[in-house]
């Protein structure tokens, strides 16, 4: 049996979804300022690697990176409903590159089980 | 190679350990770099033969580095100091060996063995036989002070190897080109734009140069008639000062690109010059259509007269 991973489409999958996430996510006035000052080539790779853990793809990153990673931000006020707006984007992502609805609970099933680490709780 | 280097005992930094992140990013010196360790890499990165070492399997030996370490000096003459306006000279510098380089990318320039300040390449390999450069003095700038008033025809100079990732890679000759500078951020561009067209890029290639007032605006008769021998580039100047003499658009620079261009799906953007143009722009090009891969940019960071080591360009 295939992975999540293998059915979404791999490494071209994320590649393509890359620059369509990130697009949305920073045209977002919910969560934009989050990535004012950021480097926008640094953060397209980890918005890479999001995804890829999200596909079911090859990762590892612990809970433990998760929290240190986004600690700053929970400093700043990073909340649910901002991983909700990401949420959103992640979804209507897959749905544009016309990922089966299935496959696209399975990744968003993936994402939600980070929230905790994410969100510092 | 990431495993074998931790095995014994040399950290370098890491992340993901699958190929994405990009964090263990090495050049190799010398050897073969197979296509499966750089996986996602940015064209000027693999012309570089730089690798991810969590994804590097080598087969045979290989020479390899952390990025920008081991940069290695040379001695250079000064064979032509000009003034290309008020603010700004020409330093052109003469080698006696060869010198591998892309147009754009920057070296640094030794005042003496504790200043330095990097400059970024204004000339093209294969069209000019010296290294030119574009040098704006600052009113406290240690080494543009010294290029402005001390250094003379005939004198040696210390400069480093080049390096930098904002360069042409003609690997595609049709795509579109929008390129961007503020002040001196000119330097590099005007070697692209030159080295694009001397590679025989055919696609548009559009030039915005933006300066605070007319009298900071170099280079404009000559690319000026570079745009009438060669009908596919487009060059630009802007005044984002108050008076905007004829033949030069009004407003900053990445204001009048990003407004006479809307959509850059697909275009190969290159930003360079003042950082805040640089940041933005890089996110006003992404958000105009033109993906991450196709963005590259050299911001030019100015060197507090305090610091001792830091790198401007």
């Amino acid at each position: 049996m295939s992975s999540l991973y293998e059915k979404i489409g791999g490494e071209g999958a994320v590649n393509a979804a890359v620059d369509i996430f990130y697009r949305k996510v920073l045209k977002d006035d919910r969560i934009k300022h989050f990535f004012d000052g950021v480097d926008m080539a640094k953060q397209a790779a980890k918005q890479k690697a999001f995804l890829t853990v999200a596909f079911g793809g090859p990762n590892k990153y612990s809970g433990e990176d998760m929290r240190k990673g986004h600690a700053h931000l929970v400093k700043n006020g990073l909340n649910d409903s901002h991983f909700d707006a990401v949420m959103e984007h992640l979804g209507a992502t897959l749905k544009e590159l016309n990922v089966p609805a299935d496959l696209i609970g399975q990744a968003a099933a993936v994402a939600e089980s980070t929230r905790n680490d994410v969100l510092g709780k | 190679m990431l495993d074998c280097l931790t095995a014994h005992g040399v950290s370098i930094p890491s992340s993901c350990h699958a190929g994405i992140c990009q964090t263990c990013l090495m050049q190799a010196i010398s050897g073969n770099i197979p296509a499966t360790a750089q996986p996602g890499l940015k064209n000027t990165l693999v012309a570089q033969n730089y690798f991810l070492a969590c994804s590097f399997h080598p087969q045979e030996d290989v020479q390899i580095r952390l990025p920008m370490t081991g940069l290695g000096k040379l001695s250079a003459t000064v064979a032509e100091i000009d003034f290309l306006n008020t603010q700004i000279v020409r330093l052109k510098l003469a080698l006696n060996t060869k010198f591998n380089y892309k147009a754009g990318q920057f070296i640094n320039l030794f005042k003496d063995n504790a200043t330095s300040r990097a400059y970024s390449l204004a000339s093209v390999p294969g069209i000019d036989d010296q290294l030119q450069f574009h040098i704006r003095k600052l009113p406290d700038g240690l080494v543009s002070h010294w290029v402005h008033h001390d250094l003379k025809v005939g004198d040696n100079v210390d400069i480093s190897d080049a390096s930098g990732d904002c360069f042409y890679v003609p690997d595609m000759p049709d795509q579109k080109l929008l390129l961007i500078a503020t002040g001196t951020g000119l330097a590099p561009l005007y070697g692209i734009v030159r080295d694009a067209l001397f590679q025989g890029h055919s696609g548009t290639i559009k030039l915005y140069h933006g300066s605070n007032s007319p009298d900071l605006v170099y280079l404009s008769e000559e690319l000026k008639s570079l745009a009438l021998q060669f009908d596919h580039f487009n060059y630009t100047p802007c005044i984002s000062g108050k008076t905007v003499p004829q033949g030069f658009a009004a407003g900053r620079a990445q204001e009048v690109a990003f407004k006479e261009n809307q959509d850059l799906s697909g275009w190969r953007v290159f930003l360079c010059g003042h950082p805040k143009m640089v940041s933005t722009g890089k996110k006003l090009a992404f958000l105009a259509g033109a993906s991450t891969g196709n963005i590259y940019a050299d911001p030019f960071v100015l060197v507090p007269r305090s610091a001792s080591k830091t790198i401007s360009a």
